[in-house]
């Protein structure tokens, strides 16, 4: 068994074909939506896909065959200890505490718990987040 | 009743009893406020948060020929020059005018501190005893005359709790503010902060020696928008904002340690500054004072989403329900998150106790106190006389 999460981008005028359930029914993969946005300029999908690994393969180009542009999503975050001062701002935009306070308030990453959604990012005053991948 | 030259003499000894503002919350709870008054001689504060009115003045020498700088850039980020031929003021929150929101004042006067170099660039009009018109060099905070911190407002005592009502998401100075009620910052030290330790004023005043960015500084002025008359708790805690401090120290002595440039997304730049001031505990009241725990300091909760000038409240929490990580906000429970790093207000108001308990650091009075009587007025517009209204 294999995982691996990807950012799908496609424009409006794929809305109307199922792509999803092609991963799932076609390629056996079990999916784990991260990330789901459409607007009047794009459509998003973070997905979280496991299964085979040769299957993973087949399924990401099947997807670029249909014309969706598939990126790999950043592996995690880097937060440089040296820089932050342990100041919280990230933490007011973290849902789901994976950036968060130890009991001497000192600031923590827990990489299981990041979504990678990114907010703290520009959130963090002295910049000392940056995406890995 | 103690007075600042006994306390001094301890120090000199080597026999003052310092504690930091948290150690003494905790000894009062468990001894009492006349064990406190009677047995602690120095209470040590800290605070590490963004304060966006601070800059430094700076003397740049002269050139040969020399030069009356009219207009003046420090990488790129206008500085104000109108004060002489080389005397300069860098604002922490000028914007770079190449790279706007990503350099500003403050990541200058970090990057002096730190020893990089720094590219000046100034024009002239020129006059008979200043007939250069232009010029660009480079800088380093030693290879220029002065140099020094002076911060119109900082250590604000008691800021605001920042909410959002409205559907859309803001950026603002108190940090990137959830909608709906999503998220609640707020910026203190809570009872380690120097301000919440007198509230009152009675020890801080001009002339204060304090901790200001790694090295000794003073208290110069009351704070711009100093507000003493907020309303009060019982305890005589403000309520909402209140008092501010002028502060000026010497950056040639600082550390990036306690200085940094801050980005606040799609607001601007500012500075967190690091500030440490010592109370004497010259009476009961000083340690009565010095004893009030985050459970009985509150702070206002005001909705960011409202754009005019006075902004709707939410109700008072206290700095204990704050750190709890939510308080209960229109009936919904809404998390908390503080922008003000305690940790290194901890690590300041540790190193000064150090510092008064190495005797290398001596009490001043203040030789003037900052105004009681003193209001905070708004900026009505008034038409010139003449137009029509």
């Amino acid at each position: 068994m294999a995982e691996q999460r990807v950012v799908l981008k496609f424009h409006r005028w794929q809305l109307d074909k199922p792509i999803t359930y092609h991963l799932v029914k076609d390629y056996d993969l079990e999916m784990n939506i991260l990330q789901a946005k459409v607007t009047t300029e794009e459509g998003k999908l973070v997905l979280g896909l496991s299964g085979l690994e040769q299957n993973i393969e087949e399924g990401i180009v099947w997807l670029k065959e249909q014309k969706v542009i598939v990126e790999p999503l950043a592996t995690g975050l880097d937060v440089n200890k040296e820089s932050c001062v342990d100041c919280g701002a990230c933490t007011a935009v973290c849902p789901t505490g994976a950036l968060y306070f130890t009991a001497d308030w000192t600031l923590m990453y827990d990489e299981e718990k990041c979504i990678l959604c990114m907010a703290c990012v520009p959130a963090c005053p002295v910049r000392a987040i940056e995406e890995k991948f | 009743m103690k007075s600042y030259d006994e306390i001094n003499e301890k120090i000199r000894s080597g026999k003052a009893v310092v504690l930091t503002a948290e150690e003494v919350v905790a000894l009062g709870k468990e001894k009492g406020v006349s064990h406190v008054a009677k047995n602690v001689d120095v209470v040590t504060t800290g605070t590490f948060g963004p304060m966006c009115s601070s800059g430094a003045f700076l003397n740049f020498g002269h050139s040969d020929p020399p030069i009356k700088m009219s207009k003046v850039w420090l990488n790129d980020v206008p500085v104000f020059a109108g004060l002489a031929a080389v005397d300069a003021y860098v604002g922490a929150t000028e914007l770079s005018e190449k790279v706007g929101f990503d350099y500003g004042g403050g990541h200058i006067i970090e990057d002096l501190i730190s020893g990089k170099p720094v590219t000046l660039r100034a024009v002239s009009y020129g006059t008979d005893c200043y007939p250069r018109r232009e010029i660009e060099t480079e800088i380093t905070l030693e290879s220029i005359n002065e140099a020094f911190l002076f911060n119109p407002r900082n250590a604000y005592q008691n800021y605001n709790i920042a909410v959002n009502s409205s559907d859309a998401t803001l950026n603002t100075y108190m940090g990137i503010l959830l909608p709906d009620f999503g998220n609640a910052t707020y910026s203190t030290a809570g009872e380690l902060s120097p301000l919440l330790n007198d509230p009152q004023y009675r020890t801080i005043g001009v002339g204060t020696r304090i901790f200001l960015g790694g090295t000794d500084g003073y208290v110069a002025w009351e704070g711009t928008q100093h507000n003493p008359m907020q309303a009060r708790g019982e305890n005589g805690e403000p309520l909402a904002p209140a008092g501010t401090l002028s502060l000026i120290g010497d950056m040639k002595k600082m550390s990036t340690r306690f200085i940094r440039g801050a980005y606040y997304y799609k607001y601007g730049i500012s500075m967190f500054v690091g500030v440490g001031i010592p109370i004497p505990i010259l009476d009961e009241e000083m340690a009565r004072c010095v004893c009030i725990g985050n459970e009985d300091i509150y702070a206002t909760a005001i909705d960011y989403s409202v754009k005019t000038r006075a902004k709707p409240n939410f109700g008072r929490f206290s700095y204990k329900e704050l750190r709890g990580g939510k308080i209960t906000v229109n009936g919904r429970e809404v998390p908390t998150a503080p922008l003000s790093s305690l940790k290194r207000a901890r690590e300041i108001a540790g190193l000064l106790k150090d510092w008064i308990t190495g005797g290398r650091f001596l009490l001043t009075a203040p030789v003037r106190p900052l105004p009681m009587d003193h209001g905070f007025k708004p900026l009505n517009i008034v038409p010139p006389k003449g137009e029509a209204v």
